[in-house]
């Protein structure tokens, strides 16, 4: 049997999820939704979170923090997050946006996930609240790495610097259906320039690995240097380290591997397409 | 298991229904409140059949608790006509032969309400934007692009 708590309170559901292996957080329902109307997922009880703190954005300052209930719908009305609207906007269709949110958005499998890959070269971080004690920032990162255990907190937030310059982040979903599609994969880039060349290069990937991953290989080959062709072949000759790419329906392990650097190239070329 | 009561206003009208607590919109507008506009396609949230609007956004109702719904308003492809005088948008997709089978349609017309209310001359490539969460199977969709472009502007495009 199926049932359903509506929570008042972030402490309510992180104390239910803390106490209850079998309690399942409703985000905006678009993955939990999708098992239950398959049957997948018939015992057990749903949270749907009703605290306002859920789908608190707050993007007025140089620290970001957007509650894990804010909507990809949301992100794009808010004018102070034009620098996240193209990550936003690759998620779903415009009722799908409205709806899938930014906490369920870390918990998608690949190649789903893509606002995930965003956060991750933005260097985000992740509120995290088990039992009913406060949050705890974990490195994005770090929560990937162990995310199929975590279960039993609550994820209440995200947080984020502002990137110094906007101009520095870039985003590209690749895929085979425009407007709305599937990733093949996708790639997020925070490369900040000082004295025209990269410091602290961020490079993330979707859909190249179970979950998002931050591309090393790359960061490595870009830092210090400027954004010429011979940084822009390095980086491509670095583009694969650590990728382990699925193949699915969308697209081969192959497939996927051989049009990565491609788009990496394009991305920091600055071509738009 | 018991009943949850749900209120919600739906085109207009406020609506009552007893709800199973993991029950979708979509099953309690189709099975309580006999609305049968939004069907129920993938289950999913892929195709955009079951597209409503929730506070004037689309939302897919297959996807949404119908508990999640409480106070809020809920418009349908059914509450677009005014009486016998259709919606710009339903007049229009009668026009341009915009459906085939049907299946998608009040979706479609649900998603390209939400576009006119916010945007009444939209550009082309808004348009298909807007669509963009709609699969239609029969169309191949430029009669429906073409209705929506064709409905953009008209004067009775605020009524419903």
């Amino acid at each position: 049997m199926l049932d359903v708590r509506s929570c008042a309170t972030l402490s309510e559901a992180a104390g239910i999820l803390s106490g209850d292996r079998q309690a399942v957080l409703i985000g905006g329902g678009t993955l939990v939704m999708r098992d239950v109307n398959e049957g997948r997922l018939t015992e057990g009880t749903l949270l749907h979170v009703t605290d306002p703190a859920f789908r608190r954005i707050e993007a007025g300052g140089g620290r970001i923090e957007l509650g894990a209930g804010v909507t990809m719908g949301m992100i794009l009305a808010n004018r102070e997050l034009a620098f996240l609207h193209p990550a936003a906007r690759a998620i779903g269709g415009p009722a799908v946006r409205n709806m899938a949110s930014v906490g369920g958005n870390l918990f998608a499998p690949a190649p789903y996930g893509d606002f995930t890959v965003a956060l991750l070269a933005l260097d985000a971080q992740v509120v995290v609240q088990a039992g009913f004690g406060s949050g705890r920032a974990t490195p994005l990162e770090e929560f990937l790495a162990a995310r199929e255990r975590s279960g039993s907190a609550l994820v209440t937030s995200v947080q984020l610097s502002r990137p110094a310059n906007p101009g520095d982040f870039h985003f590209r979903k690749i895929s085979r259906v425009k407007p709305k599609g599937i990733s093949v994969l996708s790639i997020a880039a925070h490369l900040p320039l000082t004295g025209g060349r990269v410091a602290q290069a961020r490079l993330a990937y979707g859909a190249m690995a179970p979950t998002p991953i931050r591309a090393r290989g790359v960061e490595r080959a870009l830092e210090g240097k400027s954004l010429d062709a011979g940084a822009i072949q390095a980086a491509k000759q670095a583009a694969l380290e650590g990728c382990r790419p699925a193949t699915d329906a969308i697209a081969s392990e192959w497939y996927r591997r051989e049009v990565l650097p491609v788009h990496l190239g394009r991305l920091l070329a600055g071509n738009s397409r | 298991m018991a009943k949850i009561p749900v209120q919600f206003r739906l085109n207009g009208t406020d609506r009552a229904a007893f709800v199973d607590a993991p029950e979708t919109l979509l099953n309690t507008l189709r099975r309580s409140l006999g609305d049968f506009a939004p069907k129920y396609g993938c289950g999913q949230g892929a195709c955009g059949v079951c597209t409503v609007l929730i506070d004037g956004e689309p939302h897919l109702s297959c996807l949404t608790l119908s508990i999640a719904c409480e106070g809020r308003q809920v418009e349908t492809a059914s509450g677009m006509a005014s009486g016998p005088e259709l919606h710009p948008l339903q007049a229009q997709f009668m026009e341009h032969f915009a459906a085939q089978c049907g299946f998608c349609t009040p979706g479609m017309l649900t998603a390209a309400r939400s576009l006119l209310d916010k945007n009444p001359n939209p550009t082309r490539d808004e348009v298909i934007e807007a669509i963009s969460g709609n699969i239609c199977r029969c169309t191949g969709y430029e009669p429906i692009v073409a209705a929506i472009l064709a409905a953009a502007g008209s004067p009775g495009l605020r009524r419903a």
